[in-house]
């Protein structure tokens, strides 16, 4: 099983990411699965009834679809085919701030070191490297900067703590 | 001028260490070119005809003499002893080695510098009026909402990797002077009803392949949300910008395609979400980047100086600089005094390490110790007495910066071109001396009056070409280079595209073919009539006419 990392640590990945499925026909059972959204779409109710299901979201793939199951899923995955797309940034801060979604958030695809810092901040807490790629090497990347300017999952916009650093009121 | 604290200098020493690190991995053949692209370039770095070119970022425009320094060090200890002046307000060297990079950013860290987002498919630096804080049409100074723009651009974590380039520009005067109709976002600042500080957003303007002009979609946001609403457009630019063609991946496009209209429904609606968030401007906020702009130390004067007046009336060479390159101060006695980047055989924008080294001595003695770049490749000294400037300009002239040619034909845009660019299709700089020498007739230069020429040598058009009055595309035929020319373009709040007057011309043709222009204009214009007004007046027709009438 390929390595993840989760919440800083390196572990086996329980779940199978299936990137093909069409129908129910083409999921695994007996393993936790990732599966396509258009297929959770068109099977919620089986595949939620299983458990051990998450969903994965394409670059293009809407997010508010998964406004209603944000209390159900426990893994939702979002696929970097390329890590210059960026789409996938502002699909998982709409999962984190707009639905509060709080299970795991994990990135998959072409992700590398230089991008876990981004990913971490805007909501991103599990990441699955592409095969070859050294975890270990990787997790040093999350912490590339010890704060930031803007609002992120981690913190407030920096001008909101400093002040209240100073004591001021807000 | 801003000054970092702990936690600015804390973020761009981590960024030089991340860096330096992503350089070594690179060099040792751990990263891979594509890998490393997007990242060197997200620092500035690229890899060029010649040799990798770093570009540095100058926030707004405003630089501090020690800052002017340190680029002239790099520019002796890295490079060729000169640097070059972009249209963004930034200055380029085109001769460092990737391998000393960090070395390069490590310096400009120590003085509060950095090559942060200035290139790539990210939010880049964010540009402003340069007489920001000293004009007198200025209704708000937009440098503390440009420093609270740059510090919430800088390294954003959700916004790093964009369809397309993305960038920003500022204005809080009556006369627009950033360009802000022709950038992706542009920002006027303006003063609501009950008094209170807000924006005007326009969207969607650009240069580039398919120019346009930017939509407004918000006359009035309070100032307090601007951090939101900036954040709801990049969000729907970056989910819903086209990402399988680089030609089409701009916001204008988007925004096009979709409609202003329904673009600022998305937005708005994006906005919903944000409105009132954690990200919400406090006043306090506001009044401690204010706190970093407050005027310096002005005298009181006197609105005219009699010395100064004497000598405007004594010495021709000095009226006619003083005619060009000054421009009126909002405080009586003090003038702002453009440095031109444009004098004949100079590539536009270009100036040596020991110029640096000079201005900066100058800027010390005469300017508090400030300068500004402005988008037309400039220096500006905003805040100089009006009793010092006879032996200003006689140092500036000793220095060959005092070419009083600011607003005429030869103050030329011009971006590096085929000579440094490997995306350029034709040279622009021989085009542009070209054409400064044909007009070296100072006499004649100040009859033709205000105009405004620009020269790009490809179509992403650095060189701003499209609202020069006159505006010159370097475009490849068959392998060769050849020009295209345009007149009618304007900046500023009267923003324009040029027209294209036809089929394009051979280089040697160039000085020809503005001559012509030139003279159509002379016979045809009404009193006090700019050649940009006299083309809105009267078409391109007469033009094109001259220009490719059969010679004699």
């Amino acid at each position: 099983m390929p390595p993840l990392i989760k919440r800083g640590v390196i572990l086996d990945d329980a779940y199978m990411l299936v990137r093909g499925a069409a129908t129910l026909a083409d999921v695994p059972e007996g393993v936790p699965v990732i599966v396509p959204l258009a297929l959770w779409v068109a099977e919620r109710e089986a595949l939620a009834a299983r458990g051990d299901v998450g969903v994965w979201l394409a670059p293009a793939d809407d997010p508010v679809a998964l406004a209603n199951d944000v209390r159900v899923l426990k893994v939702i995955a979002i696929d970097f085919p390329s890590f210059t797309d960026g789409r996938g940034y502002s699909s998982a801060r709409i999962l984190r701030d707009r639905f509060g979604y709080r299970g795991e958030l994990r990135a998959v695809g072409d992700i590398q070191r230089d991008q876990l810092y981004y990913l971490f901040q805007v909501g991103f807490d599990a990441f699955s490297l592409p095969e070859g790629k050294d975890p270990q090497a990787a997790l040093s990347g999350i912490v590339d900067f010890s704060d930031g300017y803007q609002i992120t999952q981690s913190r407030t916009p920096w001008f909101r703590r400093r002040d209240a650093m100073r004591g001021s009121p807000q | 001028m801003y000054r970092y604290d702990h936690f600015d200098q804390r973020v761009i020493d981590e960024r030089v260490a991340q860096f330096r690190d992503q350089t070594r991995r690179y060099l040792a053949g751990e990263l891979s070119d594509d890998d490393f692209r997007p990242l060197r370039l997200q620092n500035g770095l690229y890899i060029q005809k010649h040799a990798p070119m770093l570009r540095i970022s100058i926030p707004y425009g405003q630089l501090s003499t020690k800052q002017l320094r340190t680029l002239a060090h790099i520019g002796r200890t890295y490079d060729r002893g000169y640097g070059h002046f972009t249209t963004r307000q930034n200055i380029q060297f085109n001769w460092p080695h990737v391998e000393q990079v960090p070395d390069i950013l490590a310096d400009l860290a120590r003085v509060e510098m950095h090559a942060i987002q200035t290139s790539g498919n990210c939010i880049r630096n964010i540009s402003a009026d340069h007489f920001a804080g000293v004009a007198g049409d200025e209704t708000v100074d937009a440098r503390p909402y440009s420093e609270l723009v740059r510090q919430w651009a800088t390294l954003h974590p959700e916004f790093a990797y964009l369809p397309r380039k993305f960038k920003i520009a500022l204005s809080g005067a009556l006369h627009d002077r950033a360009a802000i109709l022709v950038h992706d976002i542009g920002l006027q600042i303006v003063i609501g009803e009950a008094g209170e500080v807000g924006f005007r957003v326009a969207v969607g303007g650009g240069l580039g392949r398919t120019p346009m002009i930017g939509h407004v979609i918000r006359e009035f946001l309070p100032r307090n949300e601007i951090l939101n609403y900036l954040d709801a457009i990049l969000r729907v630019y970056n989910r819903f910008g086209r990402r399988d063609n680089k030609y089409k991946a701009r916001i204008k496009i988007l925004v096009k395609e979709r409609t202003p209209d329904v673009f600022r429904r998305d937005v708005e609606a994006e906005w919903e979400h944000l409105r009132g968030g954690p990200a919400t401007v406090p006043a306090e906020e506001f009044e401690r980047l204010a706190g970093f702009f407050v005027p310096p130390a002005y005298e009181h004067l006197p609105g005219d100086d009699p010395a100064f007046r004497a000598a405007l009336a004594d010495n021709r060479a000095f009226a006619n600089w003083a005619q060009r390159n000054l421009h009126p101060h909002k405080v009586p006695g003090y003038m702002i005094v453009t440095l031109s980047l444009k004098k004949t055989g100079i590539p536009p924008g270009d100036v040596t390490s020991d110029q640096m080294d000079a201005v900066a001595h100058l800027a010390d003695r005469y300017s508090f110790g400030e300068l500004r770049v402005s988008h037309e490749q400039n220096l500006i000294f905003t805040d100089v007495k009006q009793s010092e400037l006879l032996s200003l300009w006689q140092q500036l002239k000793g220095l060959g910066l005092a070419t009083p040619n600011i607003g005429l034909l030869t103050n030329i845009i011009c971006c590096p071109g085929g000579d440094f660019c490997s995306l350029a299709n034709a040279k622009s700089i021989p085009i542009a001396e070209a054409i400064q020498r044909r007009f070296d007739d100072l006499d004649y230069l100040h009859d033709i009056g205000e105009l405004d020429l620009n020269i790009s040598g490809c179509m992403n058009a650095c060189g701003h070409h499209h609202v020069g009055h006159i505006g010159v595309l370097g475009v490849d035929k068959n392998g060769s280079e050849w020009y295209q020319v345009s007149i009618g373009g304007n900046q500023g709040e009267h923003a324009a595209l040029g027209k294209v007057i036809g089929p394009s011309f051979a280089a040697d043709e160039m000085p020809d073919v503005v001559s012509r222009l030139i003279e159509t204009y002379v016979d045809i214009r009404h009193e006090e009539e700019r050649f940009v007004d006299t083309v809105r007046r009267v078409g391109i027709d007469p033009f094109k006419e001259r220009v490719y009438a059969p010679a004699h």
